[in-house]
């Protein structure tokens, strides 16, 4: 960090610290006893892991994650959903329908559609990247009207914030109903919906700088009493 | 197919056939195969098996060159020598070969272009070098500028009366003055092979082919493979092909 | 390699003034494609090159994925108006060699084993042509990886050098390619000291060519200097 409150950045390639039995996060390898960073992004040095907090990249999906999806295809016995990644996901009809369905009776459209959008767990991925998600745990919902927007799914830690500081900030200002997918794919519904869009976009936008979250308060202050 | 067999073995000091490190297969050189070409060779390295034909034909100098002749070099890497060959225009591999054999024949001054010349700024002779691959059993690229080069040795410049060529008739040698010989090596782990088969290319980290001209001056490198090479590597390499493109240019007349 | 009676070199010093092993001007810029997942433009000298990365994202059609890793793919492609005498669109044997050269460059650099049957796409397009545009080409592509995200072993960078009038230089000219003894494309992954692109046509001896690769490698130090800057200067936002 420097004095003009900027978060450091590196690049691959560059050489981090010593390994010195810590575990390694993501971003970063290993040479010999050497750790370097994988991707452009931010050092997380600490006492018992080196990660590096990616700035770009592609959405790669992780068992456990939530995210929002869109249903592209409706196929015999479940469906595959768009979940902002290079590699497209199934929800098994297993995973999604608590009663009993009997697929040859049943068209499951009646259930999710072409174009439904959900928020879903990430229940499995295998080593070739074959994603299946659910719709069992809790939360788990089809989600009606609202807006999806799509931001770089590495800044969804600062849109949700420590403890989710920053998401509820704007939900509170805004009075909207979020969903924040792990994905980058975001959904939002309410009457403010586009100055909370505004000040999402804001945080994709200047995600590293420090004081963000006062900064975010404000912008969202001055405008809830412009209106 | 047998790739992991082959690197099995480099790993154990031996390889798929029996060969050394940097030892060659066994080569074969037959010229003048083709009577419709002005010069024609057909080489052997083991089983890789290519032909190349010389050809010439006359037309007009490029503007920068009023006075010299020009090359043309092509290679086909035909749908019968291989499974993995499909019909079609050149694929970026046929195309890069056909450039790195050009490469090694116009930087070493192979060919007295300026002995090509008929009429300055208007008529010289085209010098087409094809290649056609007949089987692929590994290292094209040796075979391929092995036989250009014994092609060219062989051709001779048909007769021309001024205004069109008279086949089969002959007015003299093509003018060749050096024999640039294309030694490609190969690096798996930490160990250097020449001349790799069809298994080995599956599992060669990187390679380089290096062109060497007759006083050892070095005409063309070009790098390939998947993986990288030290500076050290490089060193070594060009001191392999140094030593290895003599053996090949004694058995060229 | 073409007879020519233009001096390249008048008092040790070559036409654009510069010395021997003195590098062109070089600008870069990295985000120049907002449609794109990565990108940069790269200039030395008279030579422009725009790279752009798109993925990894899902390769098509299924029969070219590769189950336990990712795919790169690479199209260079020089502009009709970048050459002084118009080039005619599409790709030509020279494009598609140099295509396949640069993938193969870049490589080496990439974790694409983190990407089970996706594709990583670079595009490199040469706006204006005066020599060295594969290895400009390279210096672009590098930078769009890095930006787009794709996880890299090291940035690659790249330079050309040459052999004109017995003297090695470095940085080659449209004019200087055209006329030198020799001319030399080099890339190499510069925390690991290791090359990616090697390719040579000419007529040398082994220390020179081990003369011209020394040359390439304290350039490539400089050259990567500058891709760091490039990218940091585009995260820099003031709080």
């Amino acid at each position: 960090m420097n004095e003009e409150g900027i978060r450091e950045i590196v690049l691959p390639g560059e050489f981090l610290c010593e390994k010195a039995g810590r575990k390694l996060g993501n971003g970063v390898y290993l040479e010999g006893e050497k750790v370097f960073a994988k991707v452009l992004g931010i050092p997380k040095i600490e006492e018992n892991e080196i990660s590096i907090i990616p700035l770009a990249g592609v959405y790669i999906p992780r068992t456990g994650d939530r995210v929002i999806g869109k249903v592209v295809s409706v196929e015999i016995s479940g469906w595959f959903v768009d979940i902002n990644s290079p590699y497209l996901a199934f929800l098994p009809l297993s995973e999604a329908v608590v009663e009993f369905v009997d697929i040859y009776k049943t068209d499951i459209s009646r259930y999710f559609d072409v174009d439904d959008t959900i928020f879903c767990t990430v229940s499995k991925v295998t080593k070739d990247r074959t994603v299946q998600v659910s719709m069992k745990n809790i939360g788990s919902r089809k989600l009606h009207g609202g807006v999806l927007i799509k931001i770089n799914p590495n800044k969804v830690p600062r849109i949700i914030g420590k403890g989710g500081s920053m998401i509820n900030i704007i939900k509170r200002k805004t009075g909207c109903e979020i969903y924040v997918g792990r994905n980058g794919y975001i959904w939002i519904k309410g009457e403010k919906k586009t100055k909370a869009v505004e000040a999402i976009l804001k945080i994709e936008k200047e995600s590293h700088v420090i004081g963000l979250t006062e900064k975010i308060e404000n912008m969202l202050s001055e405008t809830y009493e412009q209106k | 197919m047998n790739g992991e067999y082959a690197l099995d073995l480099i790993e154990k000091g031996k390889r798929i056939d029996g060969r050394d490190f940097l030892e060659f297969r066994k080569i074969e050189i037959e010229k003048n195969l083709i009577k419709n070409a002005e010069g024609s060779a057909r080489v052997k390295f083991g089983e890789t098996e290519v032909i190349a034909s010389v050809k010439f034909d006359v037309d007009e100098p490029f503007p920068d060159t009023p006075e010299e002749g020009v090359l043309i070099v092509n290679a086909e890497f035909t749908p019968l020598a291989s499974p993995d060959f499909e019909p079609g225009p050149p694929t970026e591999d046929a195309i890069e070969l056909a450039r790195v054999v050009d490469r090694g024949i116009r930087a070493s001054k192979c060919i007295k272009m300026e002995e090509l010349c008929i009429k300055p700024g208007e008529k010289v002779w085209y010098v087409f070098v094809d290649i056609h691959v007949i089987n692929d059993k590994g290292n094209l690229l040796d075979a391929s500028a092995l036989a250009s080069l014994v092609a060219l040795l062989d051709a001779k410049l048909p007769k021309f009366d001024g205004e069109k060529i008279i086949r089969g008739e002959f007015e003299r040698n093509l003018p060749v003055e050096f024999k640039p010989i294309n030694v490609s090596v190969c690096k798996v782990k930490d160990n250097f092979l020449v001349d790799p088969t069809l298994e080995e290319e599956e599992i060669v980290d990187a390679k380089l082919s290096v062109c060497v001209r007759d006083d050892g001056k070095i005409c063309a490198l070009q790098k390939q493979g998947e993986k990288e090479l030290s500076f050290e590597d490089v060193e070594k390499i060009i001191e392999i092909a140094l030593m290895k493109s003599e053996e090949i240019r004694k058995m060229v007349s | 390699m073409s007879k020519s009676e233009v001096k390249l070199l008048v008092d040790g010093k070559r036409l654009d003034g510069r010395l021997p092993e003195e590098l062109r001007n070089i600008e870069m810029k990295v985000d120049v494609v907002s449609r794109a997942d990565g990108s940069a433009m790269v200039k030395f000298g008279n030579t422009i090159a725009i790279a752009a990365v798109y993925g990894p994202r899902p390769l098509y059609p299924k029969h070219l994925q590769e189950a336990r890793t990712g795919v790169l793919r690479c199209r260079y492609n020089m502009a009709p108006f970048s050459v002084v005498e118009r080039k005619n669109p599409g790709p030509d044997r020279r494009s598609i060699e140099i295509s396949k050269v640069i993938r193969l460059a870049l490589e080496p650099a990439i974790f694409l084993e983190e990407f089970p049957k996706a594709a990583i796409d670079v595009f490199v397009e040469i706006i204006q042509a005066d020599g060295s545009t594969r290895v400009t080409g390279i210096n672009a592509a590098s930078l769009a990886l890095a930006t787009a995200g794709v996880p890299m072993k090291d940035l690659v960078v790249a330079c050309s050098a040459g052999k004109i009038e017995n003297t090695l230089i470095l940085d080659l000219t449209g004019l200087e390619d055209n006329n030198s003894e020799s001319d030399m494309a080099f890339a190499m992954m510069p925390s690991k000291k290791k090359i990616t692109l090697l390719q040579m046509d000419g007529l040398l001896n082994r220390e020179e060519i081990k003369k011209l690769m020394d040359m390439c490698e304290k350039a490539c130090g400089k050259i990567y200097e500058m891709q760091k800057k490039a990218i940091r200067e585009k995260f820099l936002v003031k709080s």
